[in-house]
């Protein structure tokens, strides 16, 4: 029977197979951060189990560290304590770990596949939702809690039940301006934030197959965002060249035994999928959020909704509290909507293409008067490439905060957050209430729109830069 | 973790749709080393206003519900993030069970493995529990995992089913790992195939 990209990495991986369907599945990798390990380290030294697979395990610190200075100490006590907790675990239980003033550090979705971690078929979990970005390269990857933490750190298994299939295929080109951001924002406002619960989505055609890693990275990020936990991308050419040479892909000989049996992944023909959804993508635009959940997305050139257009009670009371939450009303053009504030960064879009994308647009320009802006690399290589070619003096000339790696204003953490009632314009992937602040208000758009927005002070049509 | 068997409690009704973790607890919450006191922060944003006030108008908040033990709300119940800091906060309120027509599978998840039971149910049958919790302290609901049915406060019987692992681990209230380190045996097996099959995966060291 024909199998698809994840029928293949999940059946290379079952351990086995329970009478009620329930898989014992083996994880290749598992990367952990501060913020959903503790109690699952905990529960470990008070069951006196050990690290199965510390050589399997690699820990960074990510979600609240700051991203102002490092050589100053964390004021914050609590961030503080989460981070010298997960120090004292990594040493207590031999996990490898990337330290805070390490260049290797960053934001664990961005740090797996830029170390080579993250390789096609494998599976890879993650206590974060946005694990689904290493699906990209062709990878079974996705997020879990902390009880599931502990069971893998303990066992180096996961008790899963198989999800169903689900393709979204999308043939045709980008057009100028419009990017793997725009397109997934789509294919979100398409299927809805419940599209794929228990499914994982597999991403083929044209659109992709032409994308670069890092776009593929964005796509497969904001899978969660549509419900489904995983989302993946047939291994190719694209990610053999960005795998290669990588410090923990394999090298030489390996390498190319790896290759053979990645090639052998791709769904083959004929193999069938729960749920098929098309798109064309010469019909995307550039979009932009207009409420607190990702399906609340429409195009740049497109108005606020009027929930007097609902017919179901339930659903037009829901747009209704999110236009109330917003501060917008009915009708009014998304362009042109005033901004405080610009992210560009979190594990969707702080990759170096990303920060080339803003830089290309506010090279030669300035931030809006009363615009806060700031840049917040993924990784500390990220950044430190970003500084090679020169594009932190571009985004700070302008006016930019150029910060240290980190999650940050993604999900209000750290100090980086929004004061209540501020807006922002950002890279980011949730613009779910209180996400990147108490009462902040969040408009979700691609690198180049957010620098866009930056330079005008009001949400703008990124074309008008081109 | 702690057995659910069969829960009779108030329920709380909370008529909305993606009710996402960000909700349920926002992230600033997450800087805690441990999983319980999370409660008093449960639905922060909702529950509470600028200057940390109590908002009336939230069903929390409201005397016949401070004790709930059951949440009935809408679609997509507890999209977003992985964070298990919703089940804990859930569970150091007070509430052991959810209704709701589905919930995001992250979420879905970390429930059973803290004792918190997502029950999922057509939307028609929930409309119909979410009148019932209108009638507050008045109109107790029973929730039986062992039958798999919810009773209505007018002893109306409604079927759900849970898959049979998970039902057998929460009525028991097993310890997860500690069942599947039984197959250690099968682990040990695949490992060292492994080895043999895809030796390209290195091993991790920090140099």
């Amino acid at each position: 029977m024909p199998k698809t990209l994840f029928d293949k990495v999940w059946d290379a991986h079952i351990v086995e197979k329970l009478d009620d369907g329930t898989c014992i599945l083996y994880i290749d990798r598992h990367l952990t951060h501060e913020v959903t390990s503790p109690q699952a380290f905990e529960n470990l030294r008070l069951s006196g189990r050990k690290v199965r697979r510390p050589d399997a395990t690699l820990a960074v610190t990510d979600h609240n560290v700051p991203t102002s200075d490092r050589s100053l100490p964390i004021e914050d006590a609590e961030s503080r304590l989460q981070i010298e907790t997960l120090e004292r675990n990594v040493v207590e239980f031999g996990v490898p770990y990337f330290p805070l003033n390490d260049a290797r550090q960053g934001i664990v979705h961005v740090i797996g596949p830029e170390q080579g971690l993250s390789l096609p078929g494998m599976t890879i979990v993650c206590g974060d939702s946005h694990t689904s970005t290493h699906g990209a390269l062709g990878a079974l990857a996705f997020g879990i809690g902390s009880s599931e933490v502990e069971h893998v750190l303990a066992t180096q298994t996961l008790l899963q039940r198989p999800a169903k299939n689900m393709l979204v295929q999308v043939d045709g080109k980008l057009a100028p301006g419009v990017t793997p951001k725009d397109l997934v924002l789509a294919i979100i406002g398409r299927i809805g934030t419940a599209g794929g619960t228990g499914h994982v989505i597999e991403y083929a055609g044209e659109v992709f197959r032409a994308m670069d890693m890092a776009g593929r990275m964005t796509v497969c990020n904001m899978t969660i965002e549509g419900g489904a936990r995983a989302g993946m991308i047939a291994p190719d050419d694209t990610t053999f060249a960005y795998v290669k040479g990588r410090p923990y892909a394999p090298q030489g000989e390996a390498f190319d035994h790896a290759v053979k049996y990645w090639r052998t992944l791709a769904s083959d023909e004929g193999a069938v999928y729960d749920k098929t959804v098309v798109m064309d993508a010469a019909e995307i635009v550039p979009m932009v959020t207009w409420g607190t959940s990702p399906e609340a997305v429409l195009p740049i050139t497109g108005v606020v909704p009027d929930p007097a257009a609902i017919t179901d009670d339930a659903k037009r009371a829901d747009m209704a509290r999110m236009l109330d939450y917003m501060g917008l009303v009915p009708g009014q053009a998304l362009a042109g909507i005033p901004i405080d504030v610009v992210f560009i960064g979190s594990c969707t879009n702080s990759r170096i293409e990303d920060i080339r994308a803003a830089a290309a647009i506010v090279r030669g320009r300035h931030v809006a008067p009363g615009v806060r802006a700031m840049v917040v690399p993924g990784s500390g290589l990220v950044k430190l490439q970003a500084e090679a070619e020169g594009l932190d003096q571009v985004l700070i000339a302008a006016g930019f905060e150029w910060r240290e790696a980190g999650c940050s204003m993604c999900l209000g953490m750290n100090p980086d957050k929004l004061t209540p009632g501020q807006r922002s314009a950002s890279t980011s992937n949730r613009n779910f209430e209180g996400r990147q602040g108490p009462g902040g208000r969040t408009h979700l758009v691609s690198p180049g729109m957010a620098a866009a927005a930056a330079i005008t002070g009001v949400l703008t049509d990124v074309r008008e830069f081109a | 973790m702690q057995a659910f068997t069969k829960l009779t409690g108030v329920a709380a009704p909370l008529p909305m749709a993606n009710v996402d973790t960000d909700k349920i607890i926002p992230g600033r919450f997450l800087k805690t080393i441990k999983r319980s006191g999370l409660g008093v922060h449960l639905f922060d944003q909702l529950r509470y206003d600028e200057t940390g006030a109590e908002r009336p108008d939230f069903v929390l908040n409201q005397p016949q519900y401070r004790h709930a033990e059951i949440l009935i709300a809408h679609e997509n119940f507890g999209c977003g993030s992985s964070r298990e800091h919703a089940p804990w906060a859930l569970l150091d309120f007070g509430i052991r069970c959810v209704i709701a027509p589905d919930f995001a599978d992250i979420f879905h998840s970390n429930a059973f493995k803290n004792g918190v039971l997502p029950v999922r149910l057509p939307r028609e049958i929930c409309d119909q529990l979410m009148e019932d919790a209108r009638l507050g302290a008045n109109a107790r609901i029973t929730v039986d995992l062992e039958r798999q049915v919810v009773i209505r406060p007018n002893g109306e019987e409604i079927a759900f089913t849970v898959d049979p692992l998970r039902r057998h681990m929460l009525l028991e209230g097993l310890d997860e790992i500690g069942q599947t380190l039984k197959h250690s045996p099968a682990i040990d097996a695949f490992e060292s195939q492994l080895r043999d099959n895809k030796p390209w995966i290195p091993e991790i060291t920090v140099a």
